[in-house]
């Protein structure tokens, strides 16, 4: 046994059968756009690799480092598959990943399984490229800088529709959900994002020609960009708004339909409720939420320079 | 070589394992689906659930219990869960003090805890049976009749043959790091968090050329060995009388324990 259950995987029970349907339905349509990009863009030898890669993704969330109080940090591995291997092919890796996890470890459930392919493995593709190729062309720090933050903004964009699926399942409650789940995954996205960048700084220096113009990763369109920079937006805006506001996401879910769940006025038990690191009013935790993102994006630029000067 | 590392198939001769992959896919995603679709607090039903998890038990021959052992995989989730005892409005049941909240469990609150426990619970029992009364290559071979794009099942066929060699990889490069790891007695080994995330970057990076190396390998010597794009196999996977009534006793099953559930 040397496999420990990764964070994120939404067991089978816990989303309703609405949700998950609607994950899958999602998540298969976005499949079937990869599946015919990959064949008709790919040779017989680009199978085998991604088979390869999706074995080293697995391999690689192995790899951990001790952080404190006998926990450890390791690597998710979504922007790092869709830097090296392109957007498709990164989605692709990911998504076998996750149905083995599911299906040989329960890591995961099989009925739920769309909802945890999209979560895990086409958002964090699609941040991780979209951020990525907005700066192809710039210097080595600004690429390995942006590749931390997409990083960073991976786990935390997973976290974030992990929790907004299951308030809509009514398995938890939005104001307890997001926070808890934003907060610890920070962290965890903090370890995502120092690990993606180490390995592609290394990457750099040992072969430069996997990550140059001419590379999988320089040839996806301009596309993801905007594709990257709108869910990154989302979460960056949505996730505090949710943890001060969820009366106006619950609103909003209202308006569409969504909320058939059997969850009636599900915040009155709670009275005084509110969160003082947070603050009180949606504009202050989106401030701080920008804060929070250029403090990583420091701290990633500071890393890499003391990265290159040791090597 | 920890070849059998992440193998979860146990041998052995019983009804189940003689089974084509195809109903035993086929019946798991059916048995999870029942149960999501079961509504809150159906008891008599998800008893019913259960003997027919305890029934597949048998007939695999590996022991009542073999599922129960494992079954306790996704109870750290119901973390997640536990807000619903606070906050579906119903009669109050007891109330506590945390932290700064007053927090009071309701009935019905208790009443979907207990249901979503029970629904995973049974859930992930049913897939730990799948993989361990049917051979993983098997599993990928249903689910290629079962129209997943071949893309994806080769996919997956390779992750799953080079996991195996690529986790020996990765025991060599923490066997390294922990020989270089020393440290005097009575100081700490290693540097600041930071350093350690750095190293673990490079070990994830050393892994990526490596595993991308070894790639070009693997495909050259296959195409010597005349690799055509699929893989073969030896199973003929024919689908016998047996596996399809077995495949309607067990969906009839299921459809009475829905009708027991919703009655």
């Amino acid at each position: 046994m040397h496999y420990s259950p990764q964070p994120l995987h939404i067991p089978d029970g816990f989303l309703s059968l609405i949700v998950s349907i609607l994950c899958w339905v999602i998540t298969v349509s976005i499949l079937g756009i990869a599946i015919s990009k990959t064949n008709k863009a790919l040779g017989g030898k680009q199978v085998p690799l991604m088979g390869v890669m999706a074995a080293f993704i697995f391999a690689a969330q192995m790899i951990n480092f001790p952080v404190a109080g006998g926990t450890s940090g390791h690597l998710l591995g979504g922007v790092l598959a869709a830097i090296t291997l392109g957007p498709w092919a990164g989605m692709l890796v990911m998504t076998a990943v996750i149905i083995v996890q599911a299906l040989l470890f329960q890591d995961g459930g099989l009925l739920v399984m769309g909802a945890n392919i999209l979560n895990m493995g086409l958002v964090t593709a699609a941040i991780g490229y979209g951020l990525y190729r907005a700066v192809s062309g710039r210097s080595q720090t600004v690429k390995l800088t942006v590749a931390g933050i997409a990083a960073w903004l991976s786990v935390m964009a997973g976290a974030l529709f992990t929790s907004l699926q299951l308030w809509l399942s009514g398995t938890s409650q939005l104001q307890i959900v997001i926070p808890a789940m934003l907060g610890v995954h920070a962290l965890i996205g903090l370890g995502e994002s120092l690990i993606t960048v180490a390995a592609l700084a290394f990457i750099f220096r040992s072969r430069p020609d996997l990550l140059g113009e001419n590379s999988e990763s320089a040839r996806g369109s301009r596309g993801w960009v905007v594709a990257g920079a709108l869910i990154s937006l989302a979460v960056v805006l949505l996730s505090p708004l949710a943890s001060a506001d969820p009366d106006g996401l619950e609103r909003v879910a209202g308006d569409l339909g969504f909320l058939q769940s059997g969850q009636s006025a599900p915040f009155q038990i709670i009275p005084d409720y509110s969160f003082p690191i947070l603050g009180q009013t949606p504009l202050s935790t989106i401030f701080a939420g920008i804060i929070g993102i250029v403090v990583v994006g420091i701290i990633i630029v500071l890393l890499g320079q003391g990265m290159r000067a040791k090597s | 070589m920890h070849f059998d590392a992440f193998d979860r198939y146990h041998e052995s001769e019983s009804f189940i394992h003689r089974l084509d992959p195809r109903v035993k896919v086929a019946v798991t995603v059916a048995f999870i689906l029942s149960n999501a679709l079961l509504p809150d607090g159906a008891w008599i039903a998800f008893g019913f659930s259960w003997l027919f998890l305890l029934l597949a038990n048998l007939l695999s021959n590996l022991g009542v219990a073999f599922t129960f052992k494992r079954s306790l995989i996704a109870l750290p989730f119901a973390l997640i869960a536990i807000t619903v005892l606070f906050s579906i409005p119903g009669k109050p049941l007891t109330t506590f003090h945390f932290l700064m909240w007053d927090l009071t469990i309701t009935d019905m609150g208790l009443l979907r805890f207990v249901s979503i426990l029970i629904r995973s619970w049974l859930s992930v029992q049913m897939a730990i049976l799948l993989v361990a009364t049917a051979r993983f290559p098997d599993i990928i071979h249903a689910l290629e009749h079962l129209r997943v794009p071949s893309i994806l099942t080769t996919i997956i066929a390779f992750l799953y043959r080079y996991l195996f060699v690529l986790a020996d990889e990765v025991f060599r490069l923490l066997r390294a790091r922990e020989s270089r790891s020393a440290a005097a007695p009575g100081q700490k080994a290693g540097r600041s968090i930071l350093w350690r995330a750095g190293i673990a970057g490079h070990m994830a990076g050393q892994l990526f050329l490596r595993s991308y190396e070894r790639s070009d390998r693997v495909y050259n010597a296959m195409l010597a060995r005349g690799y055509t794009g699929h893989f073969e196999t030896i199973n003929p996977h024919e689908l016998h009388r047996l596996d399809y009534l077995t495949t309607a006793l067990a969906l009839i099953a299921i459809l009475l324990l829905q009708l027991v559930g919703r009655l």
